[in-house]
């Protein structure tokens, strides 16, 4: 996986519609308050095919969750300033009508929250909300549908679809819930799936039952999917691709190997150094981030990780009062640091690798 | 430290069993028990973390309310410091909390917002009225700074901080009357990953500095890998597995603890197809502990599972050369032993 060109952000060719089957060109999404512009997302693209998995990693307020929301059309049209441009399957959203991406909701994209319980309606049965969304989409009976509803259910292993089809929410597990949410996404066959935080409320047993099912069900509709999550573990299991998100920005983007193996950026380091893991031996003392996640209304002047960085004032100043670019150098990936590849390397084999590499 | 002998145990829990009745109609007729916590015991050292992993209902929440006696056992004993702490009153367990202190998980909802951080972090003082030399706010701020937040913030409302901090508050509130042995449920699984690391480190620089004994309640098997020295295994209201850290992680022996260390995702995509291949996938999901299974309550997910498990309750022994290491199961998995084709449980 040496082809970090196809990492780069076409920024040439921008107003033609995009050869990817979805593409993110500086997406920026910011919401007027009275405290301030809350700079959500500021800016991120990425591309995306049918079949790949993408990981938007970052902690929370990096602005992972609006980035999905900015996708699917569902921020607040009334109070949130989106520019930039979304090319889905060669038709562009951000300019389109609320109808237009209303008709793409569910059937060409869909998604799956974090918390099952809150997300599924305690109202309803949870076959009926699968009916329901189908039935927008399709044009079938209600008993056509409700056949469908049991298979997807049967799909995502819940036990005796055709029993639990009419139970409500609350009579499933965390587990089953999670999977409900995932047979009433996938019920219409979507193109494009996000999955946000899809296994955080859930135990580890359980979490490895439902990315081993996502891992299955992509292979099988060939969809594309955006993983968005804090856990570097999840995103390792499943994506192809990886952007890290810090302040609002993507920071560093590439393939999950190059990420995990030569990651560039000092962030991306420092997340990796502060999470203890099974894998490796256990260190003494883990290695934290200093200070806390900036504020997306106040952030810092020049590169928003600038406060937390141990490098920062090895640029010349840079870092303090210029926002670097999203830029390859040196043949590796894209990322936003003022440090010049050789630096990074640098200082990637001899403070960073050691301490990572306690195997 | 394990081979200790268990005379020098700070805290011994036997059989402590917690079971909350579910009553049913006008007369309140008790028709059944949520047996949360059914027959723990394990000691803890002074000066020792204990580890205490499980997934959600597993009892380990209950257990650590039993242990501070937020709950009152409805069987078994505890013993702090060799004194029966199991049924006496709240005026009696008063002065003892001096000694044991609680640290919850939820930075945001265990603040109160209304009082500043002084009056959050000095109430132990006002409550237990203890004398400070320099009075309560000198100690206060000493406390904030020991924790690492800024002294002069005496004055600002939990609002005014971020999850990492507010934690540090919650943890200097449980550090003011220098207790003896703190119970941590979920210290950080509430804060960033980035966070989550320096948090770690508070708590394992303040453990050195005043020899303090932790009983550590998490669901995150390699936060509790890097703080405890020993761990124990809890599945359906019963410890499973307890042993060394090293042994533990290194040779889990009890099915459930090798499922759940399989489970971990691993953060490195090289590895990612053998670590799906060796992983032990459970079905379906955790019994309801109202009608926990007969036998070994584990028994309905296991691969291994004989007639004996539905029969028999397989005590908690070491199975090993290693006393310490204990182990709940008729069938466990020795490391030798090449693992055998994991055939779906057949319950």
């Amino acid at each position: 996986m040496s082809t970090s060109t196809s990492f780069t952000v076409d920024r040439t060719s921008g107003g033609g519609p995009s050869t990817s089957f979805l593409e993110l060109r500086e997406l920026r999404i910011h919401f007027p308050t009275d405290d301030g512009v809350v700079h959500a997302v500021d800016p991120v693209s990425f591309r995306l095919e049918r079949g790949k998995t993408l990981g938007i990693v970052g902690e929370s307020g990096s602005g992972k969750s609006v980035t999905s929301l900015g996708i699917l059309g569902l921020h607040n049209r009334r109070n949130a300033k989106v520019s930039g441009e979304i090319w889905l399957d060669g038709t562009e959203i951000v300019g389109a009508a609320p109808d237009t991406v209303r008709l793409l909701r569910g059937k060409k994209m869909a998604m799956i929250f974090q918390d099952p319980l809150s997300s599924l309606h305690p109202y309803y049965s949870v076959g009926w909300q699968i009916i329901e969304a189908y039935r927008t989409h399709n044009k079938v009976s209600k008993q056509v549908a409700r056949k469908h509803a049991v298979d997807m259910l049967g799909r995502v292993g819940i036990p005796r679809p055709e029993r639990r089809v009419d139970d409500y929410p609350h009579q499933f597990s965390g587990g089953m819930r999670q999977r409900a949410m995932i047979a009433m996404a996938l019920s219409c066959d979507p193109d494009l799936l996000i999955a946000d935080e899809p296994t955080t409320a859930l135990d580890v047993t359980v979490q490895a039952q439902i990315l081993d099912l996502m891992r299955d069900l992509q292979a099988e509709f060939n969809s594309a999917l955006i993983i968005i999550t804090h856990d570097l573990g999840v995103v390792a299991e499943l994506a192809d691709d990886i952007l890290v998100m810090y302040g609002g920005k993507g920071i560093e983007y590439g393939s999950a190997r190059e990420i995990f193996e030569r990651p560039e950026h000092p962030y991306t380091w420092g997340l990796l150094g502060s999470m203890p893991r099974l894998d490796r031996t256990r260190t003494e003392r883990l290695i934290p981030i200093p200070g806390t996640p900036p504020s997306l209304i106040n952030l810092p002047s020049g590169c928003a990780f600038h406060p937390r960085c141990r490098y920062a004032d090895r640029t010349n100043g840079l870092s303090y009062t210029e926002v670097p670019e999203l830029v390859s150098s040196g043949g590796a990936h894209p990322t936003r640091c003022h440090l010049t590849a050789q630096q990074r390397r640098e200082y990637f084999e001899t403070d960073i690798k050691p301490n990572l590499e306690l195997a | 430290m394990s081979t200790a002998v268990s005379s020098d145990a700070l805290l011994q829990v036997r059989d402590l069993e917690k079971h909350f009745p579910i009553t049913k109609g006008l007369l309140r007729r008790k028709v059944g028990a949520v047996q949360a916590v059914d027959g723990v015991s394990f000691h803890v050292h002074k000066g020792e973390t204990l580890g205490l992993v499980g997934e959600s209902g597993c009892g380990k929440t209950t257990t650590g309310r039993l242990l501070t006696r937020l709950l009152e056992p409805t069987g078994g004993s505890i013993k702090f410091e060799g004194k029966d702490i199991s049924h006496v009153s709240q005026g009696r367990m008063r002065p003892l909390r001096r000694d044991m202190q609680m640290i919850f998980q939820d930075p945001f909802s265990s603040l109160n917002p209304r009082h500043t951080v002084g009056t959050i972090v000095g109430a132990p003082f006002r409550i237990q009225k203890v004398e400070t030399p320099n009075g309560i706010k000198r100690a206060v701020q000493d406390l904030l700074a020991l924790v690492g937040l800024n002294p002069e913030h005496y004055n600002r409302y939990p609002h005014e901080f971020s999850g990492g901090q507010r934690q540090r508050i919650g943890i200097a509130r449980t550090l003011a009357l220098r207790p003896k042995l703190i119970i941590a449920d979920e210290p950080v699984s509430a804060l960033d990953v980035s966070i989550q690391a320096q948090v770690v480190n508070l708590l394992d620089d303040l453990q050195t500095e005043l020899g303090l004994t932790y009983v550590v309640i998490a669901h995150d098997l390699s936060v509790v890998r890097h703080i405890s020295d020993r761990v124990a295994v809890m599945y359906l209201g019963k410890i499973v597995e307890l042993a060394d850290r090293d042994t533990l992680y290194a040779n889990p022996m009890h099915p459930y603890t090798n499922a759940l260390i399989s489970a971990v995702p691993v953060p490195d995509p090289v590895r990612r197809d053998k670590a799906q291949r060796e992983r032990i996938l459970l079905v379906g999901d955790v019994p309801s502990p109202i009608d926990p299974p007969s036998g070994c309550h584990f028994r309905t997910r296991c691969w291994k599972a004989q007639d004996i498990c539905a029969a028999e309750e397989p005590p908690l022994v070491p199975k090993t050369d290693d006393q310490a290491h204990t182990v709940a199961c008729h069938f466990p998995v020795f490391p030798v032993v090449p693992t055998q084709a994991s055939a779906p449980a057949s319950s």
